[in-house]
């Protein structure tokens, strides 16, 4: 059995606003102070949209040339059909938005919503909080694959691993499939006696042995140490649209198939035989869970390298703020991971200009006080 | 036929023949023959690892067990798990109390086999969830968190998502196992009251033979994975088949709605 901490407040921003005068019909006077089911609420909604139009506006002003903000607001509407404003930028300022910086910020969107989402997800089918796309073994597997790509392929020649835009997410996802089911069943994730501190250790093992194939194909193929660790600390910088069309079909897939599935898992929460005998299939979800949030974690990894702690900050956050109903976390992740991202991206490429942290680092090290911090209210749940 | 219609035909809710079920190997039930009418309520009871539980999950559907099993007059392995849940309701021992749920979201989730797959539920939904919270007198709770409830308040919840969920049929599994005796009291009165008002099967298991006597209707007693007794509380709790199938040194006593069983130290060997 599990416990959380204060509800108090929780409990205040759940139910803080609810419906006045909702019409309906004469009933005891009991019943009419009802309250509406967990759901997501429009504010955190409008909170999360406006938390990433922020981040796209800050990430494409902010740079070696700052632009406006309200310049580049204008210039963003443009390229809605059909909107025609002056935004006061010269033509090469207006290419810098469109073609530079535009695609890296969606990007980073992107990924960050990836990761953000999967984390949340791994977290739901676990019955785990401290499951992450990371901690699992599931990014080291698609890195071990990507690397295998690479090194094998033969790209790394080229200085660049635009050169392979199919089988980079497909070698990816297969290595993250690979990782995960490792993962699963060492540590007994199937079994009645699963415990969630077993889960992660099990990923802890799973990633170091995959780190160690990684490093031995490294010094095998040395001449593609440089692309390979360019890639491996996150590669927003040299981001183009090619890209995002990439990363946007898996990533749509992932997400429908993730956020259709986010009232079941509030259902997997309360255990397996009480989601069967409510009439679901939870192995059959799980499966199907588990391949969805792998192929976000292989498209964002494929895509970007590897960007740490993102799947366990965001959705524990969006967990404390908004609600613990998957029907909030998850939308929620998305919006807020994606707008994460981005901003920390902002902050990578600025922090140390005109040289860039890698984005990797930057997350790792926000990331690694806040899983303190998760450790803490996951505390019980995991003794 | 629907379960309200097989209960006017005077059918039994439960129909179990010859059930052997093998967890991992290991034979827990061996040919375990049960019926239980509709309307009735019936509580198994039996020694640890006798296999009162696994009946229960075997029953509610939890376990492979084709053919054994008849719900109102159809097979229960023929019944898609939807529908099932329609029929069968369970309230495990120690049901998984999710973090941060609030008590209305967790008895909405009694509705999720009238929720179409990957939809939302209805107002409909939410509005039958509010008759059960009135009903178990839980509306005052309805916005707490289920984790901060005590023992006796979280029982009653737990009934509630299993009401929700429509079900004729009831198993609990020892519903009173984690609560005080004022509290057990205060829960099987609370089942049985439905039980009259709702037309409800009630079976359960249970480790207070006293208490188990006082309500149950008829009583079954596992041993070993089968049937070694059943019939009325006075049939069943006897001080010679609670000494051979329990090695209890016990006393039975006639009480104004059973038979109580009182626990006596045995005689120190000399």
């Amino acid at each position: 059995m599990t416990t959380t901490p204060p509800p108090s407040r929780r409990a205040g921003l759940r139910f803080g606003t609810r419906p006045a005068g909702r019409p309906s019909e004469p009933r005891p006077a009991e019943l009419q102070s009802r309250s509406r089911p967990a759901g997501l609420r429009k504010r955190w909604l409008v909170a999360g949209a406006v938390a990433v139009l922020v981040a796209l506006v800050a990430g494409v002003s902010l740079g070696p040339v700052s632009l406006p903000p309200g310049s580049v607001a204008a210039e963003l509407l443009n390229l809605i059909p059909g909107v025609h404003l002056d935004s006061g930028l010269s033509e090469r300022e207006a290419a810098i938005v469109t073609e530079l910086r535009l695609p890296r910020v969606v990007l980073g969107l992107l990924v960050g919503g990836l990761l953000a989402l999967a984390g949340g997800c791994y977290q739901g089918v676990f019955r785990n909080p401290l499951a992450d796309p990371y901690l699992l073994g599931v990014a080291a597997g698609a890195g071990l694959a990507v690397t295998a790509v690479i090194a094998l392929g033969g790209a790394g020649r080229e200085g660049s691993i635009s050169g392979l835009p199919l089988t980079i997410p497909l070698a990816a996802f297969a290595g993250s499939l690979l990782a995960v089911t490792m993962t699963y069943v060492l540590g007994g994730a199937g079994g009645r006696s699963r415990s969630p501190a077993m889960l992660i250790l099990a990923g802890v093992a799973v990633s170091a042995f995959l780190s160690a194939g990684q490093t031995y194909l490294l010094q095998r193929h040395a001449d593609s140490i440089q692309p390979v660790y360019s890639w491996l600390l996150g590669r927003l910088a040299t981001a183009g649209w090619h890209d995002v069309l990439l990363v946007l079909p898996y990533a749509a897939l992932t997400t429908v198939v993730v956020l259709l599935h986010r009232r079941e898992l509030d259902v997997l929460a309360v255990g397996d035989d009480e989601a069967r005998s409510l009439g679901l299939h939870p192995q059959r979800t799980r499966y199907l869970l588990i391949a969805a949030a792998s192929l976000g974690t292989a498209a964002a990894v494929s895509a970007t390298g590897l960007i740490g702690f993102v799947g366990i900050i965001v959705p524990h956050t969006v967990r404390l703020l908004a609600g613990s109903s998957y029907r909030v976390i998850l939308p929620l992740s998305l919006l807020f991971g994606g707008a994460f991202l981005a901003l920390t991206d902002v902050v990578a490429r600025t922090a140390a200009a005109p040289a860039e942290v890698p984005i990797g680092v930057v997350t790792a090290l926000l990331g690694g006080p806040f899983f303190v911090l998760v450790l803490r209210t996951a505390r019980r749940v995991l003794t | 036929m629907s379960p309200e219609q097989a209960a006017a035909a005077g059918g039994p809710a439960v129909e179990v023949r010859g059930l052997h079920v093998s967890l991992d190997g290991t034979p827990i039930l061996t040919g375990v023959d049960l019926t239980i009418a509709a309307g009735e309520w019936v509580t198994v009871i039996g020694p640890n690892g006798a296999g009162k539980s696994t009946l229960l999950r075997a029953i509610g559907g939890l376990l492979p067990a084709p053919e054994a099993i008849t719900l109102f007059g159809t097979p229960s392995a023929a019944l898609r798990r939807r529908d099932r849940a329609r029929v069968v309701a369970t309230v495990a021992q120690s049901p998984i109390v999710p973090p941060g749920m609030s008590v209305l979201d967790y008895v909405l989730l009694g509705r999720t086999p009238y929720i179409p797959p990957l939809g939302r539920e209805s107002a409909a939904d939410v509005d039958a969830v509010h008759e059960v919270l009135h009903r178990l007198d839980l509306v005052g709770f309805h916005r707490r968190e289920l984790a901060t409830l005590s023992g006796g308040e979280r029982q009653r919840v737990f009934l509630a998502r299993a009401l929700a969920q429509g079900a004729t049929l009831l198993l609990l599994d020892e519903p009173t196992s984690a609560l005080d005796i004022g509290h057990q009291q205060e829960v099987l009165e609370l089942v049985d009251q439905l039980r009259r008002e709702s037309g409800l099967t009630v079976l359960a298991t249970m480790h207070d033979l006293s208490l188990a006597g006082e309500y149950a209707d008829r009583m079954v007693m596992l041993a070993d994975g089968r049937v070694v007794a059943s019939g009325t509380p006075h049939e069943v709790l006897t001080e010679h088949l609670l000494a051979t199938h329990y090695r209890a040194s016990i006393r039975v006593v006639p009480g104004a709605h059973g038979p109580l069983v009182v626990p006596v130290r045995p005689r120190p060997t000399p």
